[in-house]
């Protein structure tokens, strides 16, 4: 097995129309209210490194997947993608434990994979058939696994949970934290900075973390917030910014929130700056509010993909071919598990009444007419 | 004849729109979106034509949008809240009921925020699932102090959003979104105003009464269509159009000549508003009913994601409750 002992936590600037843009200056993650903030190096094992490329390509590729039975009709409704995003998922999920918890927003399929569900599991959620992971009655914005409390539709409401999930793991002293993480527009939610509160006055052991891939919907962050330092708004929470396109920044970053956490120093807000391919929700073609050269240049020069492969391959921690392997294992994986959300029968109309309640015996449900009792069996 | 323009649902707000920035210079239009034109394009045009200062965007914050509007209002000027989706109002229901539908009463008069109107896009859409098909109108109908109105048509829609923006109260205007595209009228171009509280006779006639609101009056006239070739009977329908308050000597007068009535909404069927319309109904006209009081609603279960097509009430649904009321 190959070491190797990497430089990371390097600094992202994204440049927009006209003002300089930087890519891959080494430096510190910014903090606040913090003496010191992440370790500048990181170490990445072969094995690390290839699964993180295996996960992370296996994201991307689902997420493609989605938007093409999307474009086919095969998935309907709203399905908001997470392609570009995938070294915060990736990076999150190898900081911390699976006995840790988490919850987010509605751009969600990352998290529902890394969290522990299969591809077809989510992808049949997507078609809304009975093998999907919420029994296809969630679709796209709401896919659970264990300790990942989801997948929420309203923007913000996730955080004052997360701060509640962090109460509970306090109250039962079972050292694990909460992840509750949320957007850049989200940031301006009054339920935020009520839970911030709580969560300081407390000490729980939450790490808020804001996804600030630059734009709420098509409103870029400078017109939606007075202040584009999300990590900063905890105000009196220390906070990290990290660079989100690189899976080792956001791992060592989440380890130090972790172990702040977890030693009771209270919560923590992070910002991974990052940035999304596709637009808002497949409705939005992502091009009235930046322009194609934007997302080209991010592509080209940040894909988290791309630059762990090409850190991989410089240091020769693994050929070509290898990667090669993984990406054709994943397209069959993904072509499977697209097979099967398109093949497996959606579930009964019996569903439609379960699940109302938590009853033992069947409730009965009024229906349209008077006349029409459905039951529901909980 | 008044002229008029070829105009969809959402035109016939941007017509309302225009027509109020124009006329009222304190009116002011603001929301999440709505500078560029807004989600579902009402706001289109607005801002190039009256400036940055009188349609602007709000960050993503429910309840500072309708604080905000609520102070707004009370200053003076006419704000125009929007709502993105009526599935977000929640965040606000407070300062709804709290503030807004409080303000007159509790200051003896003193102050008021009738210059504020709220609108919101409502009801299913075909995709829509649990938050993007909500029909809250039943919420807001338990609120004395707010008014709630829902258009079937975009000449319905600019009309009553008009008369929301005049009146003095605070106004909940619900669009229905499934009809911004597909709902197309001639429209008149200049201002006009439909009365609040007023119930309109779509349709005369003697066997049963047809109550509903936004889209499913569109379904409610194919049940009458149906009723009448299939069955020879004749229905009399009618769009309430204010939820609150609501116009109860129309309906009850329709009763007391039909004897029979069928409400029908999206929301679920517990606690919806055909909850209030059938208790007043059965107080007013008991003797008069040849039948029970039919509510063919959504179920009792949140707005579901694959099995929208069997929880609406659709017209097959409906049409049965017809014929056991008819058979009663």
């Amino acid at each position: 097995m190959l070491q190797t002992q990497l430089l990371s936590n390097h600094h992202f600037n994204f440049g927009r129309r006209g003002r300089d843009s930087s890519v891959g200056r080494a430096g510190k993650c910014d903090v606040h209210r913090l003496e010191e903030g992440p370790p500048l190096k990181a170490e990445l094992t072969r094995e690390q490194g290839l699964r993180y490329y295996r996960i992370m390509q296996t994201v991307r590729r689902m997420e493609l997947k989605a938007d093409q039975l999307y474009k086919q009709k095969i998935i309907r409704g709203f399905c908001h993608l997470y392609d570009g995003q995938e070294a915060c998922a990736v990076g999150i999920e190898a900081a911390i434990n699976p006995s840790d918890h988490l919850i987010t927003a509605y751009r969600a399929h990352g998290y529902t994979y890394t969290r522990g569900i299969a591809v077809k599991e989510i992808l049949a959620e997507l078609t809304g058939r009975r093998g999907g992971v919420a029994k296809g009655k969630g679709g796209s914005m709401h896919m659970y696994a264990p300790h990942f409390y989801g997948g929420n539709g309203i923007v913000g409401a996730q955080v004052p949970l997360g701060a509640g999930i962090a109460l509970a793991c306090q109250y039962q002293g079972n050292n694990q934290v909460c992840v509750a993480l949320y957007g850049d527009g989200a940031a301006n939610q009054g339920q935020l900075f009520e839970s911030f509160n709580m969560a300081a006055l407390w000490k729980l052991p939450c790490i808020f973390t804001c996804e600030n891939n630059q734009y709420g919907m098509g409103t870029s962050v400078e017109r939606a917030s007075a202040s584009t330092d999300y990590y900063k708004r905890g105000d009196f929470i220390p906070g990290i910014r990290v660079d989100g396109m690189d899976v080792l920044c956001v791992r060592e970053a989440f380890k130090f929130a972790a172990e702040h956490c977890r030693s009771g120093k209270g919560p923590i807000v992070m910002e991974l700056k990052t940035y999304r391919y596709h637009g808002h929700s497949m409705s939005d073609p992502g091009v009235s509010y930046r322009t194609r050269e934007e997302i080209q240049e991010v592509r080209s020069k940040s894909d988290p993909i791309t630059m762990l492969k090409e850190r991989m391959l410089s240091n020769n921690m693994a050929s070509v071919e290898e990667f090669k392997e993984i990406d054709i294992a994943i397209r069959k994986e993904v072509e499977e598990a697209a097979q099967y959300a398109t093949s497996d029968p959606e579930p009964p109309l019996e569903e439609l009444c379960n699940h109302i309640f938590s009853n033992d015996s069947p409730l009965e449900v009024r229906g349209t007419n008077p006349w029409a009792r459905l039951k529901s069996v909980s | 004849m008044r002229p008029t323009q070829k105009m969809n649902l959402f035109q016939s707000v941007t017509s309302a729109l225009d027509n109020t920035l124009a006329s009222d210079p304190t009116a002011v239009i603001f929301g999440e979106d709505v500078a560029f034109g807004g989600v579902f394009r009402c706001t289109v045009g607005l801002r190039d034509k009256y400036g940055k200062d009188r349609v602007f965007n709000t960050p993503l914050c429910e309840q500072g949008i309708v604080g905000f509007g609520i102070g707004a209002a009370v200053a003076g000027a006419t704000a125009i809240a929007e709502i993105q989706f009526a599935d977000y109002i929640y965040p606000a229901f407070d300062q709804i009921v709290n503030e807004a539908a409080k303000y007159r009463y509790r200051s003896g008069n003193l102050f008021d925020c009738g210059n504020l109107t709220i609108r919101a896009p409502w009801g299913c859409v075909g995709h829509g699932s649990l938050y993007h098909s909500q029909s809250p109108e039943a919420f807001f109908a338990h609120c004395p102090g707010i008014k709630v109105v829902i258009p079937r048509s975009p000449v319905q829609a600019k009309g009553l959003l008009l008369a929301c923006i005049a009146d003095q109260n605070p106004c909940i205007f619900f669009e229905p979104k499934i009809l911004y595209r597909a709902a197309v009228e001639q429209v008149p171009v200049e201002p006009y105003t439909i009365p609040l509280s007023q119930a309109e006779i779509l349709q005369e006639g003697s066997d049963v009464t047809l109550v509903a609101w936004g889209t499913q009056i569109h379904v409610m006239r194919e049940v009458a269509n149906m009723a009448q070739e299939k069955l020879g009977v004749s229905c009399e329908l009618i769009d309430l159009q204010t939820i609150l308050p609501w116009d109860t000597e129309t309906v009850c007068k329709s009763v007391v000549k039909t004897g029979r009535l069928l409400i029908s909404h999206e929301a679920p069927i517990t606690g919806g508003f055909a909850a209030e319309i059938s208790s007043t109904v059965q107080e007013e006209c008991f003797l008069n009913l040849e039948a029970p009081i039919s509510r063919v609603c959504g179920y009792d279960t949140p707005f579901p994601h694959i099995f929208e097509p069997f929880y609406i009430p659709d017209k097959w649904k409906c049409f049965e409750a017809i014929k056991k009321m008819i058979n009663y």
